[in-house]
């Protein structure tokens, strides 16, 4: 089955100054499935090349090399009406519910706009009904919302109608970036629920991009975790999360602070400082800040290794496991368990 | 009268830190807003109290209030902010400098914006030492700045830059290098690691952690991350539209939450323990320009009864060593399980 959308050994080099470069991204070869309503998460820090692999997926920037097919065709080389398919298709969710938003138009124009751009209705008010069902899909009471400026409402509820707008046109599949990093706590869940109900209920498949591996275990199946722009470990959120393989998810997971009375942080390391790597590593990007590093860590890149059936690390900690077949990450993915009886 | 310290039969002395019916209000076209309405709490030296609060709950305006660096339109109206048995809303402004960085320093919000971009690291710590201590000689100088670094985990070498040469961590660590420059007795940080990642939030808070356990110093970190607050805090003070609602120990608070508000904040953290359905707060919080003349939380409040619409609870003790401020108490011995779920919207 052709995925709906796959990156095929992309890498993204932007300039960084007076003849340097910065590689973003660097050989990731990644498909999501068409159907299936998948949930996939891309996780890692700033600087891991995450929204950089948002922004290829949703062809706002064009890889250096390696190609983004939709449904195997190169965004590159689609046709005016394939673009449209795909811009209805795959839709975004950005980070800031502020900036998204044009302060002079009121709610209703970034709802009745691609209603109206995409055939959904073919005036404002036979758009109505269609508008206030993904309103109320979100949360959201359409007569508190609708005619109201984006000032008048919460940054929580400006998301909401962010989400609104993606399920307004039944995509296939939402990439939301950080979705919920600019929003409190106590909205952040909602939000996050919302988006699993669509999932659910409207079979969306979901790439979500985080930087917080609490919600990312939430609300997905499986997950990609990066480093510096290359796949650090992948699969099944269940084997990534509870039982991280790679220094590096063990390094995240055991520093995220949890709410609870026992105090899961370790000593105080300095080890691990963002201080530029005092020796450059030929092989492994991690090795400078891996306590486990060794010699070959330093000298050649780490292959993806298939420690389960549903994870791959690539680490050289693992290197008598098989290495993987393909390129593919998703090949670890364990399928979705609602998607298998659908 | 509204004073709760968390050891209340304790004598006032026993604290470095004394935060009395603190208010403080915003002038607005709707008339003035109580930001913070009435908070007051005491530490110990080397006491770390966590104040947690959604975004407009005043948690930011206290630590501004504690500083006494708040600006119009926002003016302090009432309280006592105790250090060292001195007032410092009360202060002169030249004890006020005095006071400032040598016995309560700020690590503010946003690193990047608190160092000066043209100046070298090194500069920018001299300054704050000579401020205090201009008879400093260069030498000396030196080595407590290389020993200031050292001490936040910075290679000597950063004394010589500037910071748009620092990462956002090494930055936050500069900052704390300054704030501890003169041994304050007490900290204030305000989100000190909002924009790390969790790799950096970490090594931060616990060189925080590491250098206020050296000084003694009482600290007030504030926070929206429940995660953040459990990790570092001993005392953990729950903040709802300027008010302080709850404030206990950080096992009993994570434990035993005793306040509606503080239960659902809790309940809606996500896990990496189990999978469940994530669960957020209905509703959104109040405005303060008009804000209802019960609970500010009613609205919110699965728990909520007639009392809560029309009197507005006072803090009282719940426990040994805590406070909330819920009609509840004194009747509950602690929070029963939420009453049939509200539907939602």
């Amino acid at each position: 089955m052709t995925p709906i959308i796959e990156i095929d050994g992309v890498t993204k080099v932007y300039p960084a100054g007076f003849r340097q470069t910065t590689t973003a991204l660097d050989d990731v070869t990644l498909s999501i499935a068409e159907g299936g309503a998948t949930t996939t998460a891309i996780a890692g820090e700033s600087g891991s090349g995450k929204t950089t692999l948002a922004r290829l997926l949703l062809g706002f920037v064009a890889p250096t090399r390696g190609e983004v097919r939709f449904r195997g065709k190169s965004l590159a080389r689609m046709s005016a009406a394939e673009r449209r398919d795909f811009r209805r298709d795959v839709q975004p969710i950005f980070q800031d519910p502020f900036d998204v938003f044009n302060p002079f138009y009121r709610i209703d124009h970034v709802l009745t706009t691609p209603a109206r751009r995409y055939g959904l209705a073919r005036s404002d008010s036979a758009a109505r009904p269609l508008i206030e069902d993904a309103l109320r899909r979100v949360g959201l009471r359409p007569q508190d919302t609708l005619g109201r400026f984006p000032h008048e409402l919460s940054g929580g509820q400006r998301q909401r109608i962010m989400v609104a707008r993606a399920v307004l046109l039944r995509p296939k599949l939402i990439i939301a970036d950080e979705p919920v990093s600019m929003v409190d706590a106590s909205l952040r869940a909602t939000i996050l629920d919302e988006l699993r109900t669509l999932n659910r209920e409207l079979g969306i498949s979901i790439v979500y991009i985080t930087h917080d591996l609490t919600t990312a275990y939430q609300i997905c199946d499986n997950i990609v975790v990066l480093y510096q722009g290359a796949v650090a470990e992948a699969g099944s959120v269940e084997r990534v999360i509870r039982d991280p393989k790679h220094p590096y998810t063990q390094l995240l997971i055991s520093s995220i602070p949890l709410p609870e009375a026992v105090r899961s942080w370790g000593r105080e390391e300095f080890r691990t400082t963002d201080a530029a790597p005092a020796r450059k590593s030929a092989g492994c990007r991690f090795a400078p800040r891996c306590d486990s590093a060794l010699a070959v860590c330093w000298s050649a890149p780490p292959q993806n290794f298939v420690c389960d059936p549903d994870r791959l690390v690539a680490c050289h900690l693992y290197r008598d496991f098989p290495v993987a077949a393909t390129p593919d990450i998703a090949a670890a993915f364990a399928l979705a368990p609602h998607s298998l009886g659908a | 009268m509204n004073v709760a310290y968390a050891q209340p039969s304790e004598p006032r002395s026993a604290y470095v830190f004394a935060v009395e019916d603190l208010r403080v209000e915003y002038d607005t076209l709707a008339g003035p807003v109580k930001a913070v309405d009435g908070v007051s709490f005491a530490l110990r030296a080397g006491e770390r109290l966590g104040l947690i609060g959604e975004s407009g709950s005043g948690k930011t305006t206290v630590a501004m209030a504690l500083m006494r660096l708040t600006r119009p339109p926002a003016r302090i109206t009432g309280g006592r902010v105790i250090l060292l048995g001195r007032d410092i809303l009360a202060m002169s402004p030249r004890e006020l400098r005095q006071a400032r960085l040598r016995d309560i320093a700020l690590v503010p919000q946003g690193a990047m914006s608190a160092l000066n971009p043209v100046m070298r690291l090194e500069d920018q710590i001299a300054d704050a030492i000579q401020a205090h201590a201009p008879k400093t000689s260069k030498t000396e100088l030196k080595g407590r700045i290389s020993a200031l670094l050292a001490g936040v985990g910075l290679d000597p070498s950063a004394a010589r830059k500037y910071p748009h040469q620092l990462s956002g961590g090494m930055k936050q660590r500069a900052v704390m290098a300054i704030a501890t420059s003169m041994a304050p007795r007490v900290i204030v940080a305000d989100e000190p690691t909002s924009a790390l990642d969790v790799v950096m939030q970490r090594q931060v808070m616990q060189t925080l952690g590491r250098l206020q356990g050296g000084l003694g110093a009482a600290v007030v970190l504030i926070g929206h991350d429940m995660g953040l607050i459990a990790q570092f805090a001993d005392l953990v003070g729950v903040m709802y539209a300027g008010k302080l609602v709850e404030l206990a120990p950080v096992s009993e608070i994570i434990s035993a939450p005793r306040h509606p508000y503080t239960r659902l904040l809790i309940d809606s953290l996500p896990s990496i323990v189990a999978k469940k359905r994530l669960a957020g707060i209905p509703g959104l919080p109040p405005r303060l320009v008009d804000l209802p003349p019960g609970c500010s939380f009613a609205a919110r409040c699965p728990y909520a009864f007639d009392r809560c619409l029309s009197e507005r609870p006072a803090l009282q003790a719940t426990g040994a060593n805590r406070t909330t401020a819920c009609h509840l108490y004194p009747d509950a011995a602690e929070l029963p399980p939420p009453p049939s779920p509200r539907a939602e919207g």
